[in-house]
Formats: structure tokens, C-alpha cells, sequence
């Protein structure tokens, strides 16, 4: 048994650099983070004959509350998050970042759950996790443990995706049902607890992502509705893009214990925070080439067709109700929930 | 869930549509008392299927809405007592006072503001921090009531000393009166509050009929239920045999719940209250009786507040809480208030009619035929 095991809570010692820093390092990071270029403990890691063309460079922190979720937790979330945004502009994620704000206080089993799991999908995903840091603050300085995730990754040649390629005709899709991650985070919230258990969607795109390219050569834009959910991300694409974005309610899926919860909450599916979906833009002749091979991937089995981006109401996302009318689905306001990622 | 679905049916609500449609007659003017209703009514399009000849206007049925600043200001004084806890429902926290300041502000200037889902929720608290006065912010109309008669007969029953409630509680017949009294808007027919009428029954409704000859209607919030209300609105205008109906009998009795009205009458007692936008309505607020008046925040920390600085003058909110007119027709409205940046306690409630507007609001959408065929 290691010498960290024999103390059960993070202590600002831990982040003092000392001798407690350096075991936690040796005995708990390295334990899982095992990247050859990590066991040095550089400054600084070097990236060995890098593909020279387009390199993509993306960051994020993570402070969702609490830290263990059903489907999930901040570690696995930070992994993804980044894999993803990564993803997202059709880019390999190669290799990442990890840094940690703990609170003094955080239990040793839970920090090593967190690594454990990070590890897990960094492996799952052949994303190499080459550099690190971690410090301790006191107690109600922070909230357990923030993570910031950083993340390089190569965008192959001609591939070009981005916010602002939608054109008037192109088919939206998505890869499954909206809301998951958000209403998994807010059932487990104090005081919120429903019968059913609500899984995060939480999971790493990069995989799902290169089938999709080697698909079609129309895409145009991939997003992930994280933040927001899907009603903030194709407002942002609508504006980005200078085009209308028009969804058909029908068409949008949602697990009923999802709309149930949002149901009982007051809240609309649109806007709750998805951590393993995917939205694609592309040209109109590629859509059922892109749908399929969302069909057959596990992690699209549910996709869907969901809407078109039009000319008519630039700026403005419609939905065609269930009921024959329509609705603007604008931008959320404020912070509907605080710390769901 | 399923019972969902069916409320929800294309094609039961089309066949509500055609009947309503089909009305040939004088224009009529409708209000949804309900906040909740009005947001439904922008949320599923529902404007978009009347003829033209059926205007639905929004009432003053958003308690945090109808919430006068005077309320806000001592509950900000409340919240700056030190040492003091204060629990809210969450909408309650943007709502700016005089001069602009919030619950929000106060909070990040170091008030200690926890949003709660449930007076229970605040009970806990109370029960946690022992040493620390926990002042619930009451508002709510009937529905929210008991549950806070509920949290203070169980405060009574466990001797909790440090929990208080600050009441804002209000009833909603009497608001109705207040705007039928006032005469400014003509109104062929009301949509009554479907969840308020569970607590007080549809018979706390009879007296618009029988007294001021308007027809009402129960409705729930489903779109089948909404469309359900307006046509049997319709068919009593037709008539012109103005009598009360609901149409939302699987939650609503006539004489509503017995035992929520009783825990609600046990601990408190009718007494004025101010309304935003109507001003002070007699018998329309609760107030902790006598016997329970140890609970009574106003009583125990005496708020007091100046009044430095002049409410925004320019919102309109009273008048969109009347039905006078429509948000849009307010100078402020999307221009500078927003949810992001409410100057009225319309725009910040998830039941408030200006946020209605700004989150579903089509009127921009010029491009588009009024009605959409079936």
C-alpha cells in the first residue's frame, strides 16, 4: 500500500510542491496518467514530429456540481469536452492537457475514481494526456475540484468545418436525444430526486466524428449542444451563418423521463446541456449518407433529420410545432442552471 | 406520461380549432387570468390558430409579476440583516427594487440568498443553521399557500425558533374584481387559473357571471386544454348565457381541496395587499394570524427601506398586468428590458407576459401567414 493511501483527504500540503505534492504525483497521477513523456516530470512536454498543416487548439474548465453524476463524472466530462470541441471542427484530437483546482478537503478515493476515469477514455479514445498541474486551495476557495482540460489536435487536409459554412437547403441532424446530461445533473441535485435514473449522455465524439467525414465531403458544420443545449447552439449557427434555422418539433428526440422532468421543472428540453451529442449541418444530397451512417455508429442509433437552414428568417431559429404553428426559439436567458458542466 | 400526449394530440386540438374558427360574430376579447397560461397559450403557437376576430389578452396571474417594489425593497432590507438567511424561489432573485437593485446584486454583495424549490427546502435550512434567522420570501397566490401554512404548522410541531416568512401571499379572485371594477379593458370571457382552482375550487369563480355577466372557463395547460377553454368560451358568448365552466376536470372540483384551503385558513388571515400595477386591493393578501405571528419576519425585523430612488417610470408593467396593453407596445420593451436585463418584474418571471413575448414572441416574423392551414 502507498504512502498517500495512508491519508484519505487532500490537504493544502498536496499543492505545496513539498513532499506530499510529489507523492500525490508519483503514487495517484502517474499511477494513471502513464504517457511516456509525463514520467519525467518536465516543464514542459515536446511533441515529436508534428503534422505541419492545420492544427487545431482548444480549452475548457469544468466545475459541474456534484462531481459524480449518473453517466458520468468531472473527469470523464473534462476528457470528452475537450475530444469533442476538438472534434467538432473536424479535427483528430492527438493529445491534452489536464489541470486541477482542488479543494482541501476532497476525498483521496474520489480524486483517484476522477483520474481513473480520465485515463479510461483518454486511452479509449488513442488521446494522449502529455502534460499536467494541480493545485490545492483552502477550503471554500473551490468547490471540490475544477478541472481545465487544453487539447491540440490535426485537422486533415481539405477538411474545413465551421460555425459559418451553413448554406440556405442544407438538413440538420442530430445523432440522439437532447437534454440527457442536463437533466442527469439536475435530478441529482439536492432535493431533486426522481425514481427514474436519468444517465448523462456524456461520451467522447471523435470516433463517431471520422466516420462522419469519411462519409461525406458536404458537411459543413458540426456543433455539440453542450451549454445551452440544442436551442442556444442552432441560434448561434443561425447567426453565425446569416441564414433561418427551421426544426419540426416532431422530429426532435427526447426520452420521456427527460420530458417528464422538464415537465415537473418548468423547463424545455431545448436548452438543457448535452455532453454526447452531436449536431450536423450538410449539403442537402448528403443528408441520408450522413443519417445512416449516424444509424449505424452505437452512438447514433436514435439520429434524426430535425430541420433545414433557410433564407426566410435569417438570424432566427422557428420551430414547426406538433400543432401546425410556430414558435421562435430564442436564446436562453440568463444562467438557467448554474454548473451543469 | 401518456395522458400527456393525448392532451397533446394534433389532431384532437385540430377539431377544436375548426369549431373556433368557424365563429362569426362580434370580436371578442378573452383574458388568461394565469401567467402560466399565457406562456403556454406563446409557447405552443396558440394565437396563431384564433380567428382574428378573437383576441386573447394576459392577465395578472405571475405572483412574483404583481409583487409591488415596495415588497421588493424591504425584502432586500430583509436580506441585508446580518447573519440573516434568505430562502426564495428563484424567480423572485431578478426582480429589480428601486433603483435597480436585486436580490441577484444583494446576493453577490455577500447577502446570503438560497433559492429553494419548496418551503421544506427552507425548513431544512432552518433546522441546519439554528443559530441563523431563516426568512422565507412568501409569494404565491392559493396554490403556493398551504405549502407554507404546511412548513409553519411543522416549524410550530418541532419548535423551530429561527424560521420566518416573509408574506406576499395574495388571492386571486379579488385581483379579478379589481380589473372588472376598474372597466379599462372590455372582456367577453376569463380563463381561469387551472392550478389555483384546484386549491379554491371553480366555484370561487361564479361570482363573474352572476355579478358582472362575464363567462369563465377552468382551463389546464396542455394545448388541447387551452383550445378546449376558448371554444367553451365561445360557445357561452354565442349564447350569451354567461355562466362558468371547467375544462379541466382531472384536476379541478368545484369545490376544490378541502383540506388545502383549511391549512391555509388555519394559519393565515385575509388582510390588504398591495398589487403592482392595480395598487391596494382590500382583502387580497394573506397575513399570519395572530396566533402565528411569531413567524412573521415584517414583525420580528421591522424592514424599513428609503425610498431614494423613483421606480422606472417608463415600465409599463402595470398595464400589461391589467390587459391594457400588449408588452410590445411598452417603449422599453426589447430595447432595453429583457430577461437579461429586466427593468420589470414582467419581463423576469417564467410567468410574466413580457417574457412571454421575448422568449416566444412571432410578431417579428412578418413573413409568415397569420394562420397556418390545418
Amino acid at each position: 500500500m502507498s504512502t498517500i493511501h495512508n491519508k484519505d483527504i487532500i490537504l493544502l500540503a498536496h499543492g505545496s510542491g513539498g513532499r506530499l505534492s510529489h507523492e500525490l504525483i508519483q503514487e495517484l497521477f502517474l499511477k494513471y496518467f502513464n504517457d511516456p513523456v509525463l514520467k519525467g516530470l518536465e516543464d514542459a512536454s515536446l511533441i515529436e514530429n508534428i503534422y505541419v498543416g492545420k492544427l487545431a487548439f482548444s480549452t475548457d474548465s469544468y466545475v459541474v456540481k456534484p462531481i459524480f453524476f449518473p453517466g458520468g463524472d468531472i473527469g470523464k466530462l473534462a476528457i470528452c469536452g475537450t475530444i469533442n470541441d476538438l472534434s467538432m471542427r473536424g479535427a483528430r484530437p492527438l493529445y491534452l492537457s489536464v489541470g486541477f483546482i482542488i479543494e482541501e478537503g476532497l476525498s483521496i478515493r474520489e480524486l483517484e475514481q476522477i483520474v481513473a476515469s480520465m485515463a479510461r477514455v483518454a486511452k479509449e479514445t488513442g488521446v494522449r494526456i502529455i502534460t499536467g498541474d494541480t493545485k490545492v486551495v483552502e477550503k471554500g476557495a473551490a468547490d471540490k475540484l475544477f478541472i481545465n482540460t487544453s487539447g491540440i489536435g490535426v485537422v486533415p487536409p481539405g477538411v474545413d468545418i465551421s460555425n459559418k459554412n451553413g448554406r440556405e437547403g442544407d438538413i440538420i441532424l442530430i445523432n440522439g436525444t437532447i437534454g440527457d446530461h442536463g437533466m442527469a445533473i439536475i435530478s441529482q441535485r439536492e432535493g431533486l430526486n426522481f425514481s427514474t435514473s436519468i444517465e448523462s449522455d456524456c461520451a467522447p465524439l471523435n470516433g463517431l466524428v471520422e466516420e462522419l467525414l469519411k462519409a461525406s465531403s458536404n458537411i459543413h458544420i458540426l456543433r455539440d449542444p453542450t451549454r445551452g443545449g440544442l436551442g442556444t447552439t442552432l441560434n448561434e449557427i443561425s447567426l453565425a451563418s446569416g441564414v433561418g434555422v427551421k426544426i419540426y418539433e416532431t422530429s426532435i428526440p427526447v426520452r420521456e423521463p427527460v420530458r417528464i422532468g422538464c415537465e415537473m421543472l418548468g423547463l424545455d428540453p431545448l436548452y438543457l446541456a448535452n455532453e454526447g451529442k452531436l449536431i450536423v449541418v450538410v449539403a442537402m444530397e448528403d443528408s441520408q449518407k450522413v443519417l445512416e451512417t449516424l444509424t449505424n455508429h452505437h452512438q447514433g442509433r436514435e439520429a434524426r433529420i430535425i430541420g433545414t437552414l433557410t433564407s426566410n428568417h435569417s438570424g432566427l431559429v422557428v420551430m414547426h410545432t406538433n400543432l401546425g404553428t410556430q414558435r421562435v426559439v430564442s436564446m436562453p436567458a440568463g444562467e438557467l442552471l448554474p454548473r451543469i458542466c | 406520461m401518456e395522458i400527456l400526449s393525448s392532451f397533446r394530440d394534433p389532431a384532437l386540438s385540430r377539431r377544436l380549432v375548426k369549431i373556433i374558427r368557424s365563429y362569426e360574430g362580434k370580436p371578442l376579447n378573452f383574458m388568461e387570468f394565469c401567467g402560466t397560461h399565457t406562456h403556454a397559450v406563446f409557447k405552443y403557437g396558440i394565437r396563431q390558430l384564433l380567428p382574428e376576430d378573437i383576441k386573447m389578452l394576459s392577465g395578472p396571474g405571475c405572483p412574483v409579476c404583481v409583487t409591488d417594489s415596495r415588497d421588493i425593497n424591504l425584502s432586500l432590507s430583509l436580506a441585508r440583516i446580518s447573519g440573516v438567511i434568505i430562502t426564495t424561489f428563484g424567480d423572485l432573485l431578478k426582480v429589480p427594487g428601486s433603483g435597480g437593485k436585486s436580490l441577484q446584486t444583494a446576493k453577490a454583495e455577500g447577502a446570503d440568498i438560497r433559492i429553494v424549490y419548496s418551503t421544506l427546502d427552507a425548513l431544512k435550512i432552518a433546522r441546519e443553521n439554528k443559530e441563523r434567522p431563516i426568512i422565507f420570501l412568501g409569494i404565491g397566490f392559493e396554490t403556493t399557500t398551504p405549502t407554507v401554512s404546511a412548513a409553519i404548522l411543522q416549524a410550530e410541531k418541532e419548535g423551530l425558533e429561527n424560521f420566518f416568512i416573509f408574506s406576499m401571499h395574495k388571492l386571486t379572485p379579488p385581483a379579478t374584481r379589481a380589473i372588472l371594477n376598474l372597466g379599462e379593458v372590455h372582456l367577453d370571457g376569463i380563463i381561469g387559473p387551472g392550478h389555483v382552482s384546484t386549491v379554491i375550487g371553480s366555484k370561487a369563480w361564479e361570482f363573474l357571471p352572476l355579478e358582472y355577466g362575464v363567462p369563465f372557463v377552468v382551463a389546464g395547460f396542455e394545448p388541447f386544454d387551452i383550445l378546449l377553454g376558448i371554444e367553451k368560451l365561445v360557445e357561452q358568448c354565442i349564447e350569451g348565457r354567461p355562466r362558468g365552466a371547467n375544462a379541466y376536470m382531472r384536476s379541478v372540483k368545484k369545490e376544490g381541496n378541502p383540506s388545502a384551503i383549511k391549512i391555509m385558513y388555519d394559519v393565515f388571515e385575509t388582510s390588504p395587499a398591495l398589487w403592482r400595477g392595480l395598487g391596494e386591493i382590500p382583502g387580497s393578501g394573506l397575513k399570519l394570524k395572530d396566533k402565528y405571528s411569531h413567524y412573521d419576519a415584517f414583525l420580528k425585523f421591522m424592514p424599513t427601506f428609503k425610498a431614494e430612488i423613483e421606480d422606472n417610470l417608463n415600465c409599463r408593467c402595470g398595464e400589461v398586468l391589467r390587459g391594457v396593453i400588449d408588452p410590445p407596445q411598452c417603449q422599453l420593451f426589447k430595447k432595453v428590458c429583457s430577461p437579461d436585463n429586466p427593468l420589470g418584474p414582467c419581463m423576469v418571471s417564467s410567468e410574466g407576459a413580457c417574457s412571454a413575448y421575448y422568449l416566444y414572441g412571432n410578431y417579428d416574423l412578418p413573413t409568415f401567414p397569420p394562420h397556418t392551414p390545418l
